[in-house]
């Protein structure tokens, strides 16, 4: 099997005035078509960094980062652009969904960038509303949703696309209980499926739902220990 | 991206923020409402200036003096007294000196106190001859022209103006009545078709009398030979210029004077028009240039709405670029976003235009001229103005990049 993310010796450097912050010192991580990878870490770990490169957010300072077979560590922003749209799904914490848009005008955003014609744009978008069981609210707004159903549109505006890689950056940090299984049950079933997820948490429960977990503490992955499928 | 896809998206960004858009847009709009009345009240001017210099006869050329007094004919008494006379007027008439000319009409004008038996009524009174109806093209409505033996035996015979019969005889025919004219009793004879002109010089407010007896009876110059200016129609328009330089060539002998220091000024029709086409052309550049500043105004407000309006989305900038916008896209976006502004503030600016013109026209007396390709020029314009003013706000919005974006608050 091969994999899906590839990453060797990245290292990212930020300058912020006179001082040169290394956020990541040299990290090497694989990342298998169907895993489900937590990055755990304390804030200033460098964890967010990671999560921006993985996202295609932003280009590592040196190293390499292969993403479904493709280097994107010397991509310019409009190739970038384009690979955030056809190979990753985000899900963030603050849901980051238009307010003045309907659920399934929020689901169809990426792909009206990747220009998929109307009729087929609304009928991907209902598929993936009803997948994270919202059928009944394409037409609701974010105000009009709770927290967990505002997370589910944006899950399924991170499916639409059918992405080669979900990427969610603590989605659960800002849910209940009850909102948080139902993501973590979400993910679940979609990593069966077939999905490949890669979650960024500080939050061990969360974790545990993964089937592998790495740290990250001052810019370097330090242990990494596998977890068997079902354990949790 | 899809145009009509981009076009919605701005559109619902405009109206989710609808009361900023409109003051934006008012900005435009006064803008191209001020170009737009400004430069069709400066055509619509040209315009009647044009017809009113046509309407004065056809091939004419006028021969005003330079000097002691204006051609207006507000002449002091012992003062100052006009460089033309009605030997000059003579002398062109002759073939011989002025081969061109086919009619010659020196004329005098006062202004005079007109009273019938039931109204007076202010007017200006001009003594002339009977050429003066082929020279300046003028026709009789009711009644008749005076005749050269009425001219040369200095009767009291008047022929009014159509506006001046109607002040005077708003009821009943004037031809016959006896009117008076600065205290002198004349008989009116005939009354003159309107020449349809408008605007500040009326020639329909007029009071035609023989040259001789207004020297006799109503000038107020101390010399009776004198008139304040001389009107000539040339035969025909292809030997205008000729007839042109004849008249000036024979008055500057006639005078003693050269061209440095003549007396006198001779203007043809088209002359006239190129002056007045060049003054209310260069007024209404000006008044143009005034109201343009004002549209540069509107499009610096357009420009820093638009500065807000990407600081404050910076994190649905952020989000698009995350879920796959282009740089180019969001550019795109922003720009189509303060283009919408700019046209939209110009449709309003030409509708409200266009509707204080309407309204306007029938209160000052000169039509505003609203043209169609100025109007396209306009909505051209404020496009133009929309997508200038949006250049710098949307390629600041291109370059964010998109971790910062995503991380602001």
């Amino acid at each position: 099997m091969s994999a899906m993310l590839h990453m060797s010796a990245v290292r990212k450097t930020y300058a912020t005035g006179v001082v040169q912050v290394e956020a990541l010192r040299g990290v090497d991580l694989s990342v298998d078509e169907g895993d489900y990878l937590a990055i755990m870490g304390p804030s200033g770990s460098g964890k967010s960094t990671l999560m921006h490169i993985i996202g295609c957010l932003d280009v590592p300072t040196s190293g390499t980062y292969l993403l479904d077979g493709t280097d994107v560590s010397e991509m310019s922003e409009k190739q970038l652009a384009e690979v955030r749209n056809r190979k990753i799904g985000f899900v963030f914490q603050q849901f980051n969904l238009l307010p003045s848009l309907s659920a399934l005008r929020n689901v169809e955003l990426p792909l009206v960038y990747a220009g998929v014609p109307v009729a087929q744009r609304r009928e991907r978008a209902l598929a993936a509303l009803a997948k994270v069981g919202l059928a009944e609210r394409v037409q609701h707004r974010p105000g009009e949703l709770s927290g967990g159903q505002q997370q589910r549109v944006s899950v399924a505006r991170a499916l639409v696309t059918d992405p080669a890689l979900l990427l969610a950056d603590e989605p659960t940090g800002n849910l209940d209980s009850h909102s948080t299984n139902e993501i973590l049950d979400l993910f679940a079933e979609l990593n069966e499926a077939g999905r490949t997820i890669v979650i960024i948490t500080h939050e061990l429960e969360v974790a545990e739902h993964a089937d592998r977990r790495v740290f990250i503490r001052d810019g370097l992955l330090t242990t990494t220990d596998a977890i068997q499928a079902g354990a949790r | 991206m899809e145009w009509k896809e981009t076009i919605g998206t701005a559109v619902s960004a405009l109206n989710a923020r609808r009361m900023r858009s409109l003051l934006t847009m008012l900005g435009i709009l006064i803008g191209i409402a001020a170009v737009m009345l400004t430069v069709g009240l400066g055509q619509g001017a040209q315009q009647s200036i044009t017809a009113q210099i046509s309407s004065l006869g056809s091939n004419l050329i006028i021969v005003s003096p330079t000097q002691s007094t204006s051609s207006g004919g507000f002449r002091g008494g012992g003062g100052a007294a006009s460089t033309l006379t009605t030997a000059d007027a003579a002398m062109l008439a002759d073939p011989a000196v002025a081969p061109d000319i086919a009619a010659v009409a020196p004329v005098s004008s006062t202004s005079g106190s007109l009273q019938s038996s039931s109204t007076t009524w202010t007017s200006t009174v001009v003594g002339t001859v009977p050429d003066w109806q082929s020279v300046r093209a003028r026709t009789v409505a009711s009644g008749r022209f005076f005749t050269a033996d009425e001219l040369d035996g200095s009767r009291n015979v008047a022929v009014l103006g159509s506006t001046t019969a109607t002040e005077l005889f708003s009821d009943g025919t004037p031809v016959g009545q006896t009117i008076s004219i600065n205290g002198q009793s004349f008989t009116v004879i005939g009354v003159l078709a309107s020449a349809g002109s408008s605007g500040i010089s009326n020639e329909d407010d007029t009071v035609v009398v023989p040259l001789t007896t207004f020297a006799a009876r109503l000038s107020t110059s101390g010399n009776a030979n004198s008139v304040s200016s001389i009107y000539l129609s040339g035969r025909n328009a292809d030997t205008l210029s000729a007839a042109y330089q004849q008249v000036r060539t024979s008055l500057l002998a006639s005078h003693g004077v050269t061209s440095d220091n003549a007396d006198f000024s001779v203007s043809t029709q088209a002359s006239l028009v190129e002056t007045a086409t060049s003054i209310t052309g260069i007024l209404t550049l000006l008044l143009g240039g005034i109201a343009g500043i004002s549209l540069l105004v509107g499009g610096i407000g357009v420009m820093n709405i638009m500065l807000v309006s990407v600081s404050e989305r910076v994190r649905e900038i952020g989000l698009r670029k995350a879920l796959g916008a282009t740089p180019a896209v969001i550019r795109q976006q922003f720009l189509v976003e303060a283009g919408i502004l700019g046209i939209l503030g110009g449709l309003l600016g030409i509708l409200i235009g266009v509707a204080v013109a309407a309204i306007l026209t029938p209160i000052i007396g000169i039509t505003v001229a609203i043209s169609i390709p100025a109007t396209l020029l306009a909505l051209a314009v404020s496009l133009g103005i929309g997508l200038v003013a949006g250049v710098y706000p949307a390629s600041r919005a291109a370059k964010l990049a998109p971790i910062d974006a995503l991380r602001s608050e």
